[in-house]
């Protein structure tokens, strides 16, 4: 045993060994997370000191309990969420195709999500239960993958050719998006732009209620499959020499990375970049096991989600500014500079 | 030599035909809209204007100004797109996958936004600068590594910026919610609503880059046959490619001050003119701007028509033209030169 730590299940389904390092590593993570939660919780247009915070969720006390616990509150658990769910769907989407420029957005997979959750928005949203939402946008995120996944094969699929479709699809859908804003009314209009940017504003329970069965299934199936992911890392031909249908768990985990991405695109809109830098953050801090990683990513894309979010509530006041305004911000300096690194990985 | 000749009529042909094509599409573009005219009535209403006859109105400030304004920018984001693609050897090359679109536009709103820049002529200038710091950014950007400029890197580089540059937009915009229908009209890209004032502060510049660009022609060519070449031959390579830089940066920042963000012109049309002339860039550069304002116009007549009695943005229609295009380019595949 020593450094390692292995954990089996009966069937040996799921099985994976981890540093101890790494588990000491994610509590750690796990803390820190906490930590920006109850800041996320305490800060807004006006602060709440966090001893009153924690004071009023362990039903101590209750003040300030209909602004912590009906406004912030949903605020911040769906903010966690969508970020958790795009930072898995990025690093799914970089191990699975092999790119770490790979990520939901860049690729077009939110776009298709916002062209399905925007055709919602305009034509459906009087008649059918906002439920559907979250439906539409991974419905729209499943049409988009399907079209870069076929247009990019050719003998199979190339990562960067992959990429290089995915940014055209994702220009495609911009256009898509654009023409459906420009053909609703003006309410709607202001309302899916505001939603497009990324903003978190106004999430209720209600919306947590319909997010959260996506994560929880989810979350675990990226999981389950990690140890794919492992194997998968090192190549199409070593996997296929294990023994790995290649091509199968391949689409199965673009799969559940697409229906995480969709998930979050349908209730903070584009949150841009989370998928692509979470990932790396987490393999610059923990081991290369995928499971680690797995719950690594969730972590620490809800993290920045969060401190975008607090960012994004106050440095302006009073406005509100849309969080994906500031995930960008970061996103794509940071992206410039995988270019530089990945210089060799990209060429060609 | 007769081969010569013959080559030679045949690109005389190809030549008088596109610039007879832009004439038909320019009298459409006139006369076709919500109220559709006669070319007799259109011809009256220029020479013998009659005040008291709505239709001469029409023809007169709105037509007309907005058949004007999609040439100049059609054939100027034509052209662009056409020298990036010599000057990257890259066949994705184009204004808006380089970000330019995005970076002049950026810098537009922000500078309408925060220091209330509202003359036509601030604007155009700070489209020009939004235009080369977006440009320059994704050049130097995808010019990184030991390896050169690929085209992948350079459409990676242009998709950050790009992403970067919206969002900051976006960013801008919902702060300012009065604002967002009428300039998310803008930011689709549109040429309708546009008088020619707003043309005439950015025509001269226009004019003179594409003097400039017509007459890079023959230097193109040089270069095109590789910088070792090009400068055994005498050529002061740096010099022709720093030019070629500034008349992009003038034709797309000017073209995004006058009609904002329209895609994938400078993409396509490049591509079709290349397959009918062949490579040289003599030829290349004054048909693509031909073709570029044809197409243009198709997009608008077509952007009038398409949802009556509404309209879309131009921006959107050459994008669902031109987003077909770029995936047959990238799925063909992009050599690392060439």
């Amino acid at each position: 045993m020593g450094e390692y730590i292995h954990v089996r299940t009966k069937s040996g389904r799921l099985s994976f060994q981890v540093r101890k390092k790494s588990i000491f590593l994610l509590i750690g993570l796990a803390i820190l997370t906490m930590a920006v939660f109850l800041i996320s919780l305490a800060s807004g247009s006006n602060y709440i000191p966090v001893q009153d915070v924690i004071a009023v969720l362990i039903g101590i006390s209750e003040d300030h309990a209909f602004v912590l616990n009906e406004l912030r509150m949903p605020r911040v658990l769906m903010g966690f969420m969508v970020g958790a769910s795009l930072g898995v769907a990025g690093l799914i989407l970089q191990g699975v195709i092999r790119n770490p420029l790979a990520s939901p957005d860049i690729i077009g997979v939110t776009g298709g999500a916002s062209v399905g959750a925007i055709l919602f928005l305009s034509f459906l949203a009087g008649t059918v239960s906002v439920v559907w939402l979250p439906l539409a946008a991974i419905l729209g995120a499943f049409v988009a993958t399907t079209l870069i996944y076929s247009l990019s094969w050719k003998n199979g699929v190339t990562p960067i050719r992959l990429i290089l479709i995915g940014i055209g699809i994702s220009a495609l859908m911009n256009a898509v998006v654009t023409m459906l804003i420009v053909l609703s009314d003006t309410t709607v209009t202001t309302r899916s732009y505001l939603w497009l940017t990324g903003s978190l504003y106004g999430s209720n329970w209600e919306e947590i209620g319909l997010m959260i069965p996506w994560v929880l299934v989810l979350l675990p199936i990226a999981l389950l499959f990690s140890n794919i992911v492992n194997v998968k890392e090192l190549g199409d031909d070593v996997a296929s020499g294990l023994g790995i249908h290649v091509q199968k768990y391949r689409f199965i985990l673009i799969a559940v990375s697409v229906a995480l991405a969709g998930a979050a695109v349908a209730f903070a809109g584009g949150i841009g970049f989370i998928g692509l830098i979470a990932p790396h953050i987490t393999r610059l801090i923990l081991e290369r096991s995928f499971a680690i990683l797995v719950i690594g990513s969730a972590l620490i894309g809800g993290m920045m989600v969060l401190i975008a979010d607090i960012v994004a509530r106050t440095a302006f006041l009073p406005l509100d500014i849309p969080a994906g305004v500031f995930t960008a911000g970061i996103g794509a300096p940071f992206f410039i500079y995988l270019l530089y690194r990945n210089r060799q990985v990209t060429s060609g | 030599m007769n081969g010569r000749t013959n080559r030679r009529y045949r690109k005389i042909a190809i030549l008088v035909s596109s610039v007879l094509l832009f004439c038909v599409f320019f009298l459409l573009s006139v006369i076709l809209g919500k109220t559709p005219t006669s070319l007799s009535t259109a011809f009256d209403a220029f020479f013998r204007f009659d005040s008291s006859n709505t239709e001469h109105i029409i023809l007169t400030t709105s037509r007309i100004s907005r058949a004007v304004i999609a040439t100049v920018v059609g054939a100027s984001l034509a052209m662009a797109g056409a020298l990036m693609q010599a000057l990257t050897r890259n066949p994705l090359a184009a204004p808006d996958i380089f970000g330019i679109n995005a970076g002049a536009l950026f810098f537009i709103v922000a500078a309408a936004t925060f220091f209330s820049v509202e003359s036509l002529t601030g604007y155009m200038w700070i489209g020009f600068i939004g235009a080369g710091v977006a440009g320059t950014l994704v050049y130097f950007l995808g010019s990184i590594g030991e390896d050169g400029l690929s085209p992948v890197k350079i459409v990676l580089a242009g998709a950050a910026i790009t992403a970067l540059f919206v969002s900051f937009t976006q960013g801008m915009l919902v702060i300012d919610e009065q604002r967002i229908q009428s300039i998310l009209f803008w930011l689709a890209g549109s040429v309708s609503g546009r008088d020619m004032d707003m043309l005439l502060p950015v025509l001269p510049f226009i004019i003179v880059a594409t003097i400039i660009a017509l007459l890079l022609g023959k230097p193109l060519n040089i270069l095109m046959s590789g910088d070792d070449v090009a400068k055994n031959l005498g050529q002061r390579t740096i010099t022709v490619k720093l030019l070629i830089g500034i008349v992009v940066v003038f034709l797309a920042g000017g073209s995004v001050a006058v009609a904002g963000s329209i895609g994938f012109i400078g993409l396509v049309v490049p591509h079709i003119v290349k397959k009918v002339t062949g490579p040289d860039y003599t030829w290349i550069l004054p048909i693509s701007a031909l073709t570029g304002a044809s197409l243009l116009l198709i997009a608008d007549i077509t952007a009038r028509f398409i949802i009556m009695p509404r309209e879309m943005p131009i921006g959107v229609m050459t994008a669902l033209i031109g987003t077909p295009f770029f995936l047959f380019i990238a799925r063909k595949g992009v050599k690392k030169h060439g």
